[in-house]
């Protein structure tokens, strides 16, 4: 028959090399078994949505606190819940599955073939932020993204934070993710990190942590689109009862963002593409999402071509010159003739240009060296060396199992602990002490010490709950919140919110899509 | 835009074409092989389905015999064959997603929709319901994409190369099917008007969707010559080759001119169009009418690949 499509399966096979970025949430004490008992399970009977399954008691939950009278910033939304008839959730719930299904909003799990396209459960139920508890997080995520960029550029040029001794040469030097080809290299405007996804969690009215930062090819923020756009769809009535900060301009910041940071060279408007590693990688639809609203080409590697150091795309008119390239494919993949020689989704002849100055990575090469699990734990540290300041977010306690005394206190806590990986992302080889039998536990000892550079250790906090849509009812359930930092050229841009992931398992702590978790709307309220 | 977006394109219009003719083959052929022999004639219906979708070497080395439950099966849902239905949309899907950004929601809602809705049918052996039933979403999904496309999409390259897709499939497919049908066609056939041969002719006509329009243009009883005529020349008939050159220039040249420059295709277009619309059936006949049509196909594939060079890679 005619001409025989060539396979598109072939296209992109190695494209699940690059894990989204999706930081993994794991701690708190909480458990089935300090659940409190209660004479009938709840369900979405009327005026009575109080939780059924308490939180436990040390529990804070983000509308009813911890004495279990509503929060202001969910007055609204409690008498709403209220109000409704049974049923009106659940049946919404239900619309917005088919609304999601039919776009297409999916994301791919890697080595699950038969869910290769899975849709991240999505529950009505918004989150809710009030104006000052969002101010004080959006300051404190400006200076934390301030302080990184400072030290990646420190790291990669003059080394002061090494010479001063704050952070350990080692930790830097022998750091699969450091990068020693950008040693010296002067980067667009001084800048590595333009798009930042920092994870929050709570534990109180007045605490939040950070608890990771990924700045390498952080993902999410197509749902928190989406998931704004369809509970405009869905709750028209409950918008109208509160002022929700916007966050639909998040595209023109984002483009905004990158078009600031073109290279100096750059005599025109700058043309801007997102380099996605394929249809087979997990965050796809997110690339395809915002390549749409920015109005930018979504490109592969085989569409990208370098002559003479300047980066080039293929179009249908011929060779059109790239300026920026926001770019989804890890560092390893980006070029086969500096990184990865087996890669087939990066760029020959990239990085030429990249050193030659005519194009812009975003991010740079190399930012991992600042989301590293063990680099996390000297955050606080680094924002005062750069910024004499103090942090605004704190980080969670972590210990660093390199170190002899931390190891000592970890091998003896570990059943109290949550142990993860240095490198590890999306929830994966992590211990969680308080729920591991014993022979994990024991498993577990015997790698640490094995090699106790590979992993830090952190106390199990007692996460936030927020009221969630579950097959029960509405009932309390974990959350955490993803950020998106925008640094340009210009300033510092962030939208208000981000992206609530919860973990829909009652008493789970793992928020992470590949595991379970689901979404919700972030509400930023303007009082 | 980029060539691959653009070659996705292409590839996405062709494959759900491909598809819309394949379920009308199998519709046309269900009907045929529903009549007495002494209407239907001898000859196996179901091998002639095959040919017409042009995989007779792939059908034949996985199935022994031709006949409905097999074809069907080859036809509509086998994962083995390239160019089944179900292929045809897994193809198409996995070029839509690709090119996201260049198709509209209402677009991609089509064909998102149709492969949810086709994946839908399992592997069991269908009851002719359920057949009736998929071919019948087949078509309307077609329709619904390329509906959508002339509805939604804006008139730049991306919509231009995807009519190029189209319309190339088109005349493909009705090339081949008068590849396979021609000699019931040659006017030389002496019992004009048979039983036999009018379900024939009019199995064709329904396979390019077409029996009714034969009696608005013709005004006459189903006759050989003018079925070749309506399927080659007559540029009213949406799926004869007059159309689609008509239509493929048309694309080529609103190409040529945003990018302000006309290329081989155009000139191999033109020149495809310029015989079809200085032939004249009497003289198609004299000179072979088989000879012409495997002359088109030769050229079209030909275009195919000026495209391709052209623009796609």
């Amino acid at each position: 028959m005619a001409v025989m499509r060539r396979a598109t399966m072939d296209q992109c096979r190695g494209a699940g090399e690059t894990p989204c970025q999706w930081g993994d949430l794991a701690m708190s004490s909480v458990s089935a078994q300090t659940t409190v008992p209660q004479k009938r399970t709840l369900s979405l009977v009327r005026r009575d949505l109080r939780p059924s399954e308490g939180p436990g008691p040390s529990g804070f939950d983000e509308m009813w606190g911890r004495d279990r009278l509503v929060r202001a910033p969910y007055s609204e939304l409690a008498a709403w819940l209220d109000q409704i008839p049974p049923g009106v959730l659940d049946q919404r719930r239900r619309e917005a599955e088919l609304v999601f299904r039919r776009i297409g909003i999916t994301f791919a799990v890697y080595g699950d073939s038969e869910a290769q396209e899975r849709l991240i459960p999505f529950d009505v139920i918004p989150r809710i932020l009030s104006a000052a508890e969002w101010d004080r997080l959006r300051q404190g995520l400006e200076q934390r993204v301030k302080a990184i960029n400072l030290f990646i550029k420190d790291i990669y040029s003059r080394r002061e934070i090494l010479r001063a001794g704050i952070v350990p040469e080692d930790m830097v030097f022998q750091n699969p993710v450091f990068r020693p080809e950008m040693n010296g290299l002067k980067v667009p405007h001084d800048l590595y990190v333009f798009v930042a996804g920092i994870d929050i969690v709570r534990v109180d009215a007045e605490t939040f942590y950070v608890l990771e930062d990924n700045v390498r090819t952080p993902s999410g923020v197509s749902y928190m689109l989406e998931n704004r756009e369809i509970m405009h769809r869905l709750f028209p009535d409950l918008f109208s009862r509160h002022r929700i900060a916007p966050v639909d301009n998040y595209p023109d910041e984002l483009l905004a963002t990158l078009k600031s940071v073109a290279p100096g060279s750059t005599v025109s408007d700058p043309t801007v593409v997102l380099l996605t590693p394929g249809v087979f990688n997990s965050a796809y639809y997110e690339h395809s999402f915002l390549a749409d609203k920015l109005g930018i080409e979504l490109v592969e590697g085989r569409d990208l071509v370098v002559k003479n150091e300047i980066v080039y795309m293929r179009t249908t008119e011929g060779l059109k010159r790239v300026d920026v390239i926001y770019r989804r494919v890890d560092d390893d993949f980006l070029d086969p003739l500096t990184f990865r020689p087996d890669s087939l989704l990066g760029v020959p002849g990239l990085m030429s240009a990249y050193f030659a100055g005519t194009v812009t990575l975003a991010n740079a090469v190399g930012t991992g060296i600042a989301d590293d699990k063990a680099i996390y734990s000297y955050m606080p540290e680094i924002l005062k060396f750069y910024l004499g300041e103090e942090p605004i977010l704190k980080n969670v306690p972590t210990w660093c199992c390199r170190r002899p005394a931390d190891l000592a206190y970890v091998l003896d806590h570990l059943e109290e602990l949550v142990v993860k990986e240095v490198h590890g992302s999306g929830g994966y080889g992590m211990l969680i002490g308080p729920k591991a039998d014993k022979m994990s536990l024991a498993a577990f000892r015997d790698k640490l010490k094995c090699q106790p550079s590979a992993f830090i250790a952190q106390p199990t906090l007692s996460l936030s709950t927020c009221p969630t849509c579950v097959e029960e009812g509405v009932a309390p359930r974990h959350v955490d919140l993803r950020p998106f930092v925008l640094t340009g050229r210009d300033r510092i841009r962030i939208v208000p919110g981000g992206l609530t992931r919860v973990a829909l398992k009652r008493g789970s702590l793992v928020v992470n899509s590949s595991q379970g978790g689901g979404t919700k709307d972030t509400w930023v309220l303007d009082h | 835009m980029l060539s691959r977006t653009a070659d996705n394109l292409y590839w996405l219009s062709r494959y759900i074409e491909r598809a819309e003719y394949l379920a009308r083959i199998l519709e046309a052929t269900h009907r045929l092989s529903a009549l007495p022999l002494a209407y239907a004639g001898p000859s196996n219906e179901w091998e002639s389905a095959v040919a017409t979708a042009g995989c007779a070497a792939a059908f034949q080395s996985a199935y022994a015999e031709p006949n409905e439950e097999t074809v069907t099966d080859f036809l509509a849902f086998s994962l083995d064959n390239p160019s089944s239905i179900r292929n045809c949309f897994e193809v198409a899907r996995a070029n839509a997603r690709a090119v996201r950004t260049a198709l509209t929601m209402e677009m991609w809602d089509a064909i998102n929709g149709a492969w949810l809705e086709i994946r839908g049918f399992g592997p069991a052996r269908k009851s002719r319901d359920e057949i009736s039933r998929f071919l019948r979403l087949v078509q309307e999904s077609s329709l619904r994409y390329d509906g959508s496309a002339y509805r939604t999409m804006l008139r730049n390259d991306a919509f231009w190369f995807s009519r190029l897709g189209v319309y190339m499939e088109r005349s493909d497919n009705t090339a081949r099917i008068l590849d396979v049908k021609y000699h019931l066609l040659l006017p030389a056939q002496q019992h004009v008007g048979g039983p036999l041969d009018y379900f024939q002719w009019a199995a064709i006509l329904r396979t390019v969707s077409a029996l009714t329009s034969y009696r608005w243009v013709y005004r006459d009883s189903v006759k050989p010559w003018l079925v070749a005529d309506l399927l080659i020349l007559n540029n009213q008939m949406p799926r004869s080759l007059a159309s689609c050159y008509e239509n493929l220039v048309r694309n080529l040249d609103l190409i040529g001119q945003a990018y302000g420059r006309q290329g081989l295709a155009q000139r191999q277009a033109r020149a495809i169009r310029a015989r079809l619309e200085t032939s004249r059936m009497e003289e198609i006949f004299q000179a072979g009418l088989h000879e012409f049509i495997t002359e088109f196909i030769a050229d079209n594939n030909r275009l195919g690949t000026t495209i391709t060079q052209q623009y796609l890679v």
